[in-house]
């Protein structure tokens, strides 16, 4: 039997096991909607804006591990997807988007929305294709899906002209794909992986650097299966948190720019660095000669590219995270039992590590009468005992998360780590929901950034998802303010926000329930309330303004120089600068 | 240092975007790229000369190689290659200076492939500092246009024998 574009599209994703399309209907696309009309297996989200589909694609996957899928129109939805093709690009997200076309016959002549998204998205995507002719449908989803998830993960994206969509063939979903040109790496060298596991036997001062890598290989039973037997320190970038717990004893939690002091003088000071799924991004070395200077540098990731590109790597492991750390693994088990005792060998790198964790721990002063930001993170903390997934924005926020909620597992920390896009939280905390219902999913948000996709609270109203906003209303673009302050001699241009909306009115014009906060000890009810009602639910914690985000390596320094406060004036009306405001790391 | 890389490619529409894409993006930098089939029709033979330290040509190379279209990559300059380039001029050739046209295309064994009664149309190939050897001494006559196809290169057939040959005994 002969089908239809549109049906052959909607046969091949459930092929995939797609259970979810996030997607806003328009001109082009209106045979593929009309053919989801009675479709019982996929549910689709509709959004109030393509962003916030793309992001919730994103944050679907990043949950799951499965890609998320995102249907739009031609011309303006196609570019609403720009910035979250961006953003999952940059973080390896697997998803696969879908836009209408207009008519091939019309491809090129400037037709009432048109838009050449193959030739805007070509940069932003991992691959894309122009479906030409009906027949090179259903391998062109097959290869779709199967270049997004496999290699390093990221975005792929199908453009369907609109007379394909009721064109009609015979249907039959490829069994397998082959792409000569495309075989990623799996398997790492079996040579090179000796080397490591040699390397690792001799170290006295070994640190593991995870990364995000990490967790989308699924390999978080095998990083605490080599940190155990081997003993060694881990460290995590903002993308690898929660691929290790947080509270384990050899947990040093995040380092980088706004990392904790053990973990970036542990990593100065360690004589051999192993990099998992990590790509030494600037915001974790800052000064890059005087990151981790006298080591010796083990490199694991899938991407080639990743390895040698900004960094210099004695031992360069090309394969899948997983695949890697399994031989690894077993490669050091035999030289580890035969060790004697490990712990009694890395005594005093622990015993220097334990002085810094207590010399430079993580702080902040509670008072009495203003909310502090970090106090409601551990407050968060401790009422969902780490088991929330946690979603944020960026700014501010972003890092007091990543410094106070302690990440027990894996894929509940959903980041915009690459991109740093402001809008991106709120959206993924609903993909995240809509993969599992039955979790508790928290976006911890900026007043700035929640509202850059706010309109999603009516999506979130009309599937009901009881998802929980955390706003740490600052009333300033509060990581803006704080480079304002500490290099800009507090000129803070643009930064106010002067007047914010009432978050509580805007939840309960959307349907959804509002609750405030202005004093510390109303905190935790908030929180309790939030957690009760089996609603979306926005909490408007309106905090410090002043408040910083500490310790900080300053743009361009060395991850060693760390601030840990508000600089002294030097004299009475003349702040203390920081460093640089023109480095070339910026904000 | 300048670097001869070889890419082979599927030959669909778009790859060429792809790959200069990826130099634009980067700020890798193209000296020239040519483009044309082999003797499969699926697969096109590119040819770009480009320029970095050891570092920079590692990540063109890798990154190429990164692109799904991207079936293989070589860095020719690595081994022995004969590299060719073909040029179109056309001079000024009054009746004073149409012998010296004449005599300076036989030099470099160019051909005459149009001519009027004021101008010759010279078509020239070979390698590059011999096409550059040619227009320095048109250009007296008078250069009015240059047309140049970018360098295309492939490796000497005894070289690549020669590296297949260590690689069989590096792998043993
Ligand atoms: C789309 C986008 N625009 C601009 C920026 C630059 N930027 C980084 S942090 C920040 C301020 C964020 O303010 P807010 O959401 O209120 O969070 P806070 O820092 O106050 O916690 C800005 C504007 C960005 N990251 N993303």
């Amino acid at each position: 039997m002969k089908l239809s574009g549109s049906q052959i599209l909607l046969e091949s994703l459930k092929k995939e096991g797609v259970d979810t399309i996030f997607g806003l209907p328009g001109g082009v696309v209106l045979g593929i909607f009309d053919t989801l009309y009675h479709e019982k297996s996929i549910k689709v989200i509709l959004t109030r804006h393509e962003q916030g589909a793309i992001h919730m694609a994103e944050g679907y996957a990043k949950a799951t591990g499965r890609p998320g899928v995102a249907l739009v129109t031609s011309g303006p939805g196609a570019t609403n997807t720009v910035t979250g093709l961006t953003n999952a690009y940059m973080d390896s997200t697997p998803i696969v988007v879908i836009t209408g076309q207009v008519p091939s016959q019309m491809i090129g002549n400037d037709a009432f929305q048109e838009a050449d998204i193959v030739g805007i998205s070509r940069p932003c995507t991992k691959y894309n294709f122009l479906v030409k002719d009906v027949k090179d449908l259903a391998q062109i989803i097959k290869e779709a899906f199967y270049i997004a998830t496999t290699g390093r993960p990221g975005p792929v994206l199908i453009d369907l002209p609109k007379d394909v969509t009721f064109a009609k063939t015979e249907f039959k979903y490829p069994d397998k794909v082959s792409i000569r040109s495309y075989n990623p790496t799996v398997q790492g060298n079996k040579w090179q992986i000796k080397q490591a596991a040699l390397a690792i036997t001799k170290a006295k001062k070994p640190v593991l650097y995870v990364g995000g890598g990490v967790v989308l290989a699924n390999a978080h039973k095998e990083i605490r299966e080599l940190a155990e037997l081997t003993q060694i320190p881990v460290t995590m970038t903002l993308m690898g948190l929660g691929a290790f717990p947080g509270m384990h004893d050899l947990s040093m939690g995040m380092l980088g720019m706004h990392g904790l002091a053990c973990a970036n003088w542990a990593v100065h000071d360690c004589d051999l660095l192993v990099a998992i799924g990590a790509r030494f991004d600037d915001r974790v070395t800052g000064k890059v000669a005087d990151f981790a200077p006298q080591c010796e540098v083990i490199h694991i990731d899938i991407d080639p590219t990743s390895i040698r590109k900004n960094f210099k790597v004695d031992i360069p492991i090309v394969g899948d995270v997983k695949f890697v750390l399994k031989d690894l693994n077993e490669a050091l088990r035999d030289s580890f039992s035969q060790n004697g005792d490990l712990k009694e060998l890395r005594k005093p790198w622990f015993a220097q590590i334990e002085k810094w964790k207590k010399e430079r721990p993580l702080l902040y002063h509670q008072e009495s009468s203003v909310i502090k930001p970090q106090f409601v993170i551990e407050k968060l903390y401790e009422l969902t005992h780490g088991e929330a997934i946690v979603t944020t924005d960026v700014g501010q926020h972003q890092m007091w998360a990543a410094q106070f909620y302690k990440f027990k597992n894996s894929r509940t920390f959903l980041n915009s780590g690459g991109l740093g896009t402001m809008g991106y939280g709120f959206p993924a905390a609903l993909g995240a929901q809509a993969a599992f219902p039955e979790k508790l999913v928290i976006n911890i948000s900026g007043d700035g950034s929640i509202q850059m996709n706010i309109q999603e609270l009516a999506t979130a109203v009309v599937e009901n998802f009881p998802v929980k906003v955390a706003i740490l209303n600052n009333r300033y673009l509060g990581m803006v303010r704080q480079w304002q302050q500490l290099f800009y001699e507090n000129r803070y241009s643009s930064s106010y926000l002067d007047r914010t909306p009432d978050f509580v009115k805007l939840a309960e014009a959307y349907g959804a329930v509002g609750l405030r906060a202005t004093k510390p000890d109303e905190v935790e009810d908030v929180i309790q309330e939030a957690l009760r009602v089996k609603k979306p639910v926005v909490m408007d914690f309106v905090v410090d303004p002043n408040e910083n985000v500490y310790p900080m390596v300053p743009a361009g320094g060395s991850n060693y120089a760390m601030v840990f406060e508000d600089p002294k004036p030097v004299h009475d009306d003349k702040p203390a600068r920081m460093a640089d405001p023109d480095s070339i790391l910026t904000a | 240092m300048q670097r001869i890389i070889s890419v082979q490619v599927e030959n669909k529409f778009g790859v060429l975007s792809r790959v200069s894409g990826l130099f634009s993006g980067r700020g890798f930098n193209i000296e020239s790229l040519s483009v044309g089939t082999t003797t499969d029709p699926s697969i096109s033979q590119m040819t770009i000369v480009t320029e970095g330290d050891e570092r920079i040509i590692e990540q063109i190379v890798k990154q190429l190689n990164k692109l799904i279209d991207v079936i293989k990559v070589v860095d020719l300059t690595e081994n022995e290659f004969v590299e060719r380039e073909m040029a179109l001029i056309k001079v000024h050739a009054r009746s004073e200076d149409r012998a010296e046209a004449l005599r300076i295309t036989d030099i470099f064994r160019g051909r005459i492939i149009d001519s009027s009664p004021t101008s010759y149309t010279i078509e020239i190939s070979g390698e590059v500092r011999k096409i550059e050897a040619m227009i320095n001494l048109l250009r007296p006559l008078g250069i009015k246009e240059i047309v140049r196809t970018g360098r295309i290169a492939i490796a000497r057939e005894e070289a690549k024998m020669l590296v297949q040959r260590e690689r069989k005994v590096a792998e043993g």
